[in-house]
């Protein structure tokens, strides 16, 4: 696929990110946003999931361990038609599938419930575990918050991973350097990332998380690494897209109102 | 003959993790004192060791479990239940995965290593999760019977196993039935409902009364007999339900759950754990100390029942 064409997919998935956060009058645009260049090149390029496969564990499986990010997850989901794009207006209310953090068992295609941090990221581990012994081939994808490897849990994941030399696990870290309380410096610094995941045994990569070539590269390079599980590193702008939102972490849970809403409609490509 | 509740659960495993493909087993470096260290023996290349980080374990259960595969994950009753709690409810029990969490040294009767390793709330805790289901055996046969049913029952479960040998209850015919409790003795005036070891110390304390209680074992905390409970009631004056658990939120909770809104005229009186922690000693002289053993359960019966 072209960088245009990817460019295409992931201003929808923004622009319908937008839309769900405002319907649901709550949750997590920010962390959202960040992380939609990353699920495009991922749901768009890299992973074997179709509408076919969907419903099994034989094509590559991702889990958010972010899981507050789930308006992005259901954006990237509905861009690739399993789930209806009126459905995500119904995220969060009471008599949709669309819970604020994702189910497993409500919607086909998500890989794992999460919601509480920490917690994915060790799922993966024991997906990427099994498709070893079963000697299935597909990739664990896992997309971690840099707030949330202030969990210790991330780091007992991160020490069975390269325990069991999961070269089928590739993790991804939504750096955008902003938590709920304010810059991750300044709440409790989880820096520096690079030399602690080399630390615990991973190939670690470095790139920006909005650019196609880089993550297409870096995602590349994962495959061809063996015993070792990778972290890729993006750099990210919370909000990005929406110029309002971008490094604000005042966005990290709030929805906008109907002019803010308007006004981000606008930026990402007008209203429908 | 005395075999620990863990033993049993060690052989039993061992034996499964042949029959069944698709059955794991993780451990937190506990392999030896849990016993799945028998597993492991029968099939290393299912058995993985994730070493002293339960809540990775338990969630890395979960991913296996979301793979198709059924997951047996082991640790001491106060790091599964306790440390790990949070990842049982949210990663296990709500999207109702299949992961046997099977507690071992849960109970005062872990003995010397004192109350930090005595989980007394771990029945409290898995009993208040959506989806999971809770058992609790008392012997070596009763054991093997639980192990092997949670295999074939969908979703979360949890079983309570103990370190210290205990007595056969049951013989070799006995079959385990989901949900149901037994009756070992049909007596009159006092019902004892019992789980675990204190089925042996209550069979004990029986015969150490100057009358013939009913004793029943409930190796199914959740979903517990409801049936056999209101019967019981109606039939006794009183009940005396025995657990080696604090008597918030365990067996006692359970059953008075049941009989609450019944409205039945029979007393019901807990013995367990009196919202104390445990302390060091020998298993037996603690189970005295905290008047669990049969001396004791005969004593305050009699107490009740004058």
């Amino acid at each position: 696929m072209t960088n245009e064409e990817l460019k295409v997919h992931a201003k929808n998935i923004r622009r319908n990110i937008v839309t769900e956060v405002y319907s649901a009058k709550s949750g997590h645009p920010g962390g959202s946003l960040s992380a939609a260049d990353i699920l495009t090149e991922l749901y768009f390029e890299q992973m074997d999931i179709n509408k076919d496969n969907v419903n099994t564990i034989d094509r590559d499986r991702f889990v958010l361990s972010k899981g507050h990010a789930s308006p992005v997850l259901y954006a990237t989901l509905a861009e690739k038609g399993f789930i209806d794009i009126e459905d995500l207006k119904g995220f969060r209310h009471i008599d949709s599938k669309l819970q604020g953090h994702p189910n497993m068992n409500y919607v086909s295609g998500v890989d794992m419930s999460t919601g509480s941090l920490g917690q994915g990221i060790s799922c993966a581990v024991g997906m990427a575990i099994t498709n070893k012994v079963d000697g299935n081939n597909h990739r664990i994808y896992a997309l971690l918050g840099d707030g949330e490897c202030e969990e210790g849990e991330v780091w007992e994941a991160a020490m069975a991973a390269s325990h069991y030399k999961l070269d089928n696990l590739c993790a991804i870290l939504d750096y955008n350097h902003l938590q709920i309380d304010g810059n991750i410096e300044d709440v409790i610094s989880p820096e520096p990332f690079m030399s602690k995941f080399e630390a615990f045994g991973w190939n670690v990569l470095d790139v920006n998380g909005h650019d196609f070539d880089e993550l297409r590269n870096a995602f590349e390079q994962a495959k061809q690494v063996k015993d070792k599980p990778t972290m890729i590193i993006a750099h990210t702008i919370k909000g990005k897209g929406v110029s309002f939102m971008e490094n604000n972490y005042a966005w990290h849970g709030a929805a906008p109102n109907d002019e803010q809403y308007e006004t981000a409609m606008k930026e990402l490509g007008g209203l429908e | 003959m005395a075999t620990a509740t863990r033993e049993a659960y060690g052989k039993t495993l061992a034996k499964l993790i042949v029959e069944h493909d698709d059955l794991f087993v993780l451990d937190a470096d506990l392999t030896k004192s849990t016993k799945t260290i028998e597993a492991k023996k029968a099939r290393p290349e299912h058995h993985f060791n994730m070493g002293i980080a339960e809540g990775n374990m338990m969630a890395v259960a979960a991913g296996m479990a979301a793979s198709n595969k059924v997951v047996y994950a082991s640790s001491f009753a106060m790091f599964a239940a306790g440390r790990a709690f949070e990842q049982i409810r949210n990663s296990i029990c709500y999207p109702n995965l299949n992961v046997k969490v099977c507690a071992t040294h849960a109970g005062i009767s872990v003995g010397e290593d004192g109350a930090s390793h005595q989980c007394i709330e771990d029945l409290a805790l898995m009993r208040s999760i959506p989806n999971m289901k809770v058992f609790q055996p008392c012997d070596a046969k009763q054991t093997e019977e639980i192990i092997k049913a949670v295999y074939s029952i969908e979703g979360p479960c949890y079983v309570r196993l103990g370190r210290l040998g205990v007595e056969d209850v049951y013989d070799e015919n006995y079959k385990f039935e989901f949900g149901k409790g037994n009756v070992l003795k049909k007596g009159s005036k006092v019902a004892i409902i019992a789980s675990g070891l204190m089925v042996q110390e209550s069979l004990k304390a029986s015969e150490l009364l100057n009358f013939e209680p009913t004793i029943i074992d409930i190796p199914t905390i959740k979903p517990i007999d409801k049936k056999l409970i209101i019967e019981t009631a109606k039939t006794h004056d009183v009940i005396v339900t025995v657990e080696e658990h604090n008597i918030y939120g365990g067996l006692g909770s359970a059953v008075s759950e049941v009989l609450a809104p019944e409205g039945i005229a029979c007393r019901q009186y807990m013995l367990g754990m009196q919202d104390t922690f445990g302390r060091s000693g020998k298993p037996k002289d603690l189970l005295g100390y905290y008047g669990l053993d049969a001396k004791h359960i005969a004593e305050k019966i009699q107490e009740i029942v004058k």
